[in-house]
């Protein structure tokens, strides 16, 4: 048994959401990720189940385990209570953990993610925010989406939103001892460990690449390169 | 057929839900999209049917998008949820009601974890403890929003002011019913009918009159797929599952499309004015119009004769007309895009080939 496959194990969804595997490819058949990318979380299970850490590593910087969905369908179906999208989550834990994601063109994709999803709750108190979801990177906001954004706090009033104001209410300001609370709760549990280490680790990747960390933001959140797509 | 044999095996599915004193925790999407629901929710739980239901200003987002999009350890989403639980039971309550289907499901997980693992919970004792000197109890229930609604369907039914009938026809209205995956796809015992055979927006779309279609890509995924949908780079993916959906229930001609997840509502109706944009498709039976896109509580509203436009479905990018103009409701159409007091905010673009109004 080696040590990253170990290391993997000690993830209490991992041990929870994998037993011995029948190959029945329930998962598969079901899978959103599936039918569109080049995926397929039987194959998952069970390079996992191999216990190689050659195999898994491979994995770990691989585009493969940056596919799936986490809609979890594959937990419902799965004949043996298996939890592949668990075992993803697992796994990505660890790409992270040991810097492999950036090895990846959708691994990469990571910095854009922890830097507006983790601003976001730190800066406002949500996952999204009318301040940083703009039409401008969302155009399937569509027209509507437009129009509400030319008239925020217009439209947030009439429909009974408190956006940006004190006291309870839909988009109303989060308070400050709010905002420190999770500043806190970041700091000891992990998260601003995690994020700092995908920032870190994401500049020196650019650097890598002759990228400036705004073209590296842009590159990662906008472009597409590789052979991904299940054709 | 053994009676008491099917009873048993579907007493797992049947959920115990509270009658009063309600906490709750809002969320993001729903608040960035769909405000208006999560008002109309309140008002109506606690000025309808005349219960208790608190709101702590100081609550946040529960971090579940983030998680599920792998930026944070689930270390920092449950001392985020612990600290919800502990504003909840500062303020008295023990039962707790979240908006958001992502943060259902991570709610429940995070609570089977801790039964199975009572050193997890403890360890997220300490956490707390050390970031915000605050201690918790655990909820007695936890609830999602459509869970309440189902709840009370009959009063609902009771106060129905518009079912869903078609007026013109005298016929139940079609409607398709997409629940989103985390809901019952992980955890299927804490829903309302499971996950194979959820009653949760079924049972509330009976209950106020219309009939339900099963098509064949009923529970798949409506795609959002967290960075699948949140990078634009991989968006395609939420794209095209959503399409494989519609494609799905086209043929069963549906009047109208209620979620139970604020992230689904957003896609489905979003995707159609791109598909719409992108192939010059439609999927709704008006020429030139989509299927309108509800939750469950702004279809609970909107029966219940609240103001289209007061609930905030001008927000929807896919026109709601032809559904009220088959419901009956009575709406003002020039005050569709008017602020406060009439305001006027112009009118949003109009798309290619699809109508907004
Ligand atoms: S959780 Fe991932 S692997 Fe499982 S069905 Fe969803 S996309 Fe596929
Ligand atoms: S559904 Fe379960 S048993 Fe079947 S291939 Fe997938 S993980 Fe293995």
């Amino acid at each position: 048994m080696g040590k990253i496959y170990e290391r993997l194990m000690s993830d209490v969804r991992l041990q929870e959401g994998l037993k011995a595997c029948i190959n029945c490819g329930t998962c598969t058949a079901v899978c959103p990720a599936a039918e569109f990318y080049r995926y397929n979380p039987k194959n998952i299970v069970n390079i996992v189940q191999t216990q190689d850490d050659d195999e898994i590593i491979k994995l770990l910087k691989s585009d493969t385990i940056w596919y799936c969905g986490e809609c979890m369908s594959c937990v419902t179906r799965c004949p043996r209570t298996n939890a592949p999208g668990q075992v993803i989550i697992a796994l990505r834990t660890l790409s992270v953990e040991l810097g492999y994601f950036v090895e990846s063109e959708k691994g990469r994709q990571q910095y854009a993610l922890a830097k507006v999803l983790c601003g976001n709750i730190l800066n406002y108190g949500y996952c999204v925010h009318p301040e940083t979801f703009k039409y401008a990177a969302h155009p399937e906001y569509g027209t509507v989406g437009k129009w509400i954004e030319d008239h925020l706090q217009d439209v947030y009033d009439r429909v009974g939103a408190n956006y940006g104001k004190s006291g309870p209410g839909p988009l109303r300001k989060i308070a400050p001892e709010s905002l420190e609370d999770l500043r806190k709760i970041f700091d000891v549990t992990g998260g601003s460990a995690r994020v700092e280490k995908i920032k870190a680790l994401s500049r020196k990747k650019a650097e890598e690449m002759g990228l400036s960390e705004e073209e590296y933001f842009n590159e990662v959140f906008n472009e597409t390169h590789g052979e991904h797509l299940n054709q | 057929m053994n009676y008491e044999g099917k009873k048993r095996i579907w007493s797992e599915f049947q959920k115990e839900i509270p009658d009063d004193r309600y906490f709750y925790a809002r969320s993001c999407i729903r608040q960035n999209f769909n405000p208006g629901a999560e008002q109309a929710f309140l008002d109506i739980v606690r000025n309808r049917f005349g219960k208790d239901f608190y709101e702590d200003p100081l609550h946040t987002t529960c971090g579940g998008i983030a998680y599920h999009s792998d930026t944070t350890p689930e270390e920092t989403s449950m001392t985020i949820i612990a600290r919800q639980f502990s504003l909840m039971n500062q303020a008295g309550y023990r039962n707790f009601v979240v908006s958001c289907v992502t943060s259902f499901g991570l709610h429940t997980e995070i609570l089977q974890t801790w039964e199975e693992h009572p050193e997890i919970e403890a360890k997220i004792h300490e956490l707390l403890w050390k970031a915000c000197k605050r201690e918790f109890t655990k909820p007695d229930f936890l609830m999602h929003s459509s869970d309440m609604m189902y709840h009370y369907r009959f009063l609902i039914s009771e106060q129905a002011r518009y079912p869903l009938i078609n007026v013109h026809t005298g016929e139940p209205l079609k409607v398709v019913e997409h629940i989103g995956c985390h809901y019952s796809k992980i955890f299927p015992s804490k829903s309302v009918g499971g996950a194979e055979y959820p009653r949760v927006l079924a049972g509330l779309v009976e209950a106020l009159g219309g009939s339900v279609v099963d098509y064949p890509e009923r529970r798949h995924c409506c795609g959002f797929g967290f960075r699948q949908y949140l990078v634009k780079a991989n968006r395609g993916y939420s794209l095209t599952n959503t399409y494989k959906k519609f494609e799905s229930m086209e043929p069963f001609h549906p009047d109208l499309i209620i979620t139970n997840c604020p992230g689904c509502n957003y896609f489905l109706d979003r995707w159609q004015y791109v598909i719409a944009e992108t192939s010059g498709k439609t999927y709704g039976d008006t020429p030139g119009y989509g299927i309108p896109v509800l939750s469950s509580e702004e279809v609970s509203a909107l029966v219940m004769g609240y103001d289209p436009w007061d609930l905030g479905l001008q927000m929807h990018q896919v026109a709601v007309e032809p559904l009220l103009d088959k419901m009956g409701v009575q709406y003002d159409k020039s005050r569709k895009y008017k602020g406060v007091g009439g305001k006027d905010l112009g009118i949003p673009a109009s798309p290619a080939n699809i109508r907004i109004f």
